[in-house]
């Protein structure tokens, strides 16, 4: 291992302690992953992945795309005997596989770090810069095709803002999410 | 009454129809809505998933703006994925001063501060109870006898929130589709979950959750949803998915303040549901009496011509 993958191992490894600390209570019961609507497309079930974290097996997790497929619902949140906040734990694996940039979640952590861009940039989300920021960062000459079909209809419609969205946006978001950086920053240092 | 309103990054885009028909239908029930001021994307599905002081503080930033918001004290929210993002923000700031002063950090750079007063509400929720079943009734102007309505909440309007439904069993639109004067399509998947944005990052996924529901919503003339999201994925999918199912799945999907704008007498147009991706036009003349020609079909498919 050189030392980049060994430091990223070590982060993780920290990152995970505190999500750890909100399931401690867990007891294996398994109504999540029979309330999971995504369940199915798994390739381990939510209670496994509980277990792995409270076993602190980060690199099983990891290699897992159990928490991405979390499509926050919230039943298992709901209907947990514990009372564990368990789609909120998902969100906070997906935090990591960003901050990170985990090669197995790209598709997602690209898409919802292309989102954040544009509403950064202007406040709100521009979808057709957000799209195009997506395209870009994939790499993909093929992946704009499987979109431009539903594209074109919501142009037909009228839903599509078409207008290039401005430099130096006045509404623009950074300086909120530059201290909101900062301040995670501090605290994944800690 | 008067409520401030967030409408949301979706109902300025791809959700255009649910803004208008939002406004008229609280119009012609005598609602006023003031629109917040500069307001900003709540993080929607991406702060979650990238950061989480930002999927705290976009939506804290916006409760902010309502509080200074002269007028009104409820903030009404139609976008299922942002009322529950500004409703959690809400929530835990209210039980965490430590979070509350994190976050007024960051909303100290856009000079705004937080103090935590303000309260959101869906709009499901200000139809269902502040409304109310029985004053559409009163003013239902159109026959919609053979109608028959699938309701769908979708998840964030009920989870992890119960505030005015069952999170479990949904049932608080049936007396406004009955007060509309159609009847309720019986069915357990009004509080499943549509796959959200599953559709674009893990499609295979998000396809089989639609589908799932599609395949529940036969024999309904229509679907009513409370979110873009929802309303996206159920309508915007059906082509592919009949065509994968071997099966013709295609079926209406109206906002529900379309469906009620409707019964109450205003116009497809007041309500834009030329927008709609999902209108068939035996739904269409159903709508406007033709009631005779089309019972029980749904081949015809509006999607055909915009496809």
């Amino acid at each position: 291992m050189n030392q980049a993958e060994h430091k990223e191992k070590l982060s993780v490894h920290d990152a995970l302690a505190p999500i750890r600390e909100k399931i401690q209570a867990c007891i294996q019961c398994g109504t999540c992953s029979g309330s999971c609507p995504n369940e199915f497309a798994m390739d381990m079930t939510p209670r496994h992945l509980w277990r792995l974290l409270l076993m602190g097996q980060a690199e099983d997790i990891f290699h897992s795309k159990t928490f991405m497929l979390c499509s926050a619902c919230y039943y298992c949140t709901l209907r947990c005997p514990r009372g564990l906040p368990l789609t909120e734990a998902m969100g906070e694996l997906k935090q990591i596989a960003a901050r990170e940039n985990l090669v197995p979640y790209n598709q997602s952590v690209r898409f919802y770090k292309s989102f954040m861009e544009s509403v950064r940039r202007h406040g709100r989300v521009q979808e057709m810069e957000f799209m195009t920021l997506y395209f870009a960062s994939m790499k993909s000459p093929f992946l704009p095709l499987r979109f431009a079909p539903l594209g074109l209809r919501l142009m037909s419609k009228g839903k599509v803002h078409l207008h290039i969205p401005l430099q130096n946006d006045p509404e623009s978001l950074d300086a909120v999410f530059r201290k909101a950086e900062e301040m995670e920053k501090v605290r994944s240092e800690k | 009454m008067k409520y401030l309103y967030y409408p949301g990054c979706s109902l300025e885009g791809t959700a255009m129809e649910y803004n208008v028909s939002t406004r008229a239908f609280m119009q012609a029930m005598g609602h006023e809505l003031i629109e917040l001021k500069e307001w900003t994307c709540c993080g929607a599905s991406a702060a979650e998933a990238t950061s989480r002081l930002l999927s705290l503080a976009l939506p804290a930033l916006n409760l902010a703006i309502a509080e200074k918001t002269e007028g009104a004290k409820d903030i009404l929210v139609p976008c299922s994925a942002c009322y529950l993002n500004l409703k959690k923000a809400d929530e835990k700031i209210r039980k965490d001063p430590a979070l509350l002063n994190k976050v007024n950090l960051i909303l100290k750079e856009k000079n705004l501060r937080l103090q935590g007063k303000a309260r959101v509400r869906h709009l499901l929720d200000v139809i269902s109870q502040d409304i109310g079943a029985e004053n559409i009734r009163t003013r239902v102007k159109k026959d919609f006898s053979g109608l028959r309505i699938a309701p769908y909440y979708g998840c964030q309007c009920l989870r992890p929130y119960p505030v005015f439904d069952d999170p479990e069993m949904p049932r608080s639109m049936e007396p406004l589709i009955e007060a509309a004067g159609a009847s309720v399509h019986h069915w357990d998947m009004g509080g499943k979950c549509c796959g959200a944005s599953h559709i674009n990052t893990e499609p295979e996924a998000g396809l089989e959750l639609v589908l799932s529901i599609l395949r529940e919503a036969e024999g309904a003339d229509s679907i009513v949803t409370v979110c873009p999201m929802c309303q996206m994925n159920l309508e915007a999918y059906q082509k592919k998915i009949s065509a994968d199912y071997g099966k013709d799945l295609s079926v209406s999907v109206l906002y529900l303040p379309q469906f009620l704008g409707l019964a109450i007498g205003l116009s497809e147009k007041d309500l834009r549901l030329d927008m709609n991706l999902a209108v068939s036009g035996g739904f269409r003349n159903k709508l406007r009496g033709k009631r005779s020609e089309v019972r029980g079909q749904r081949q015809e498919v509006a999607m055909a011509s915009a496809a």
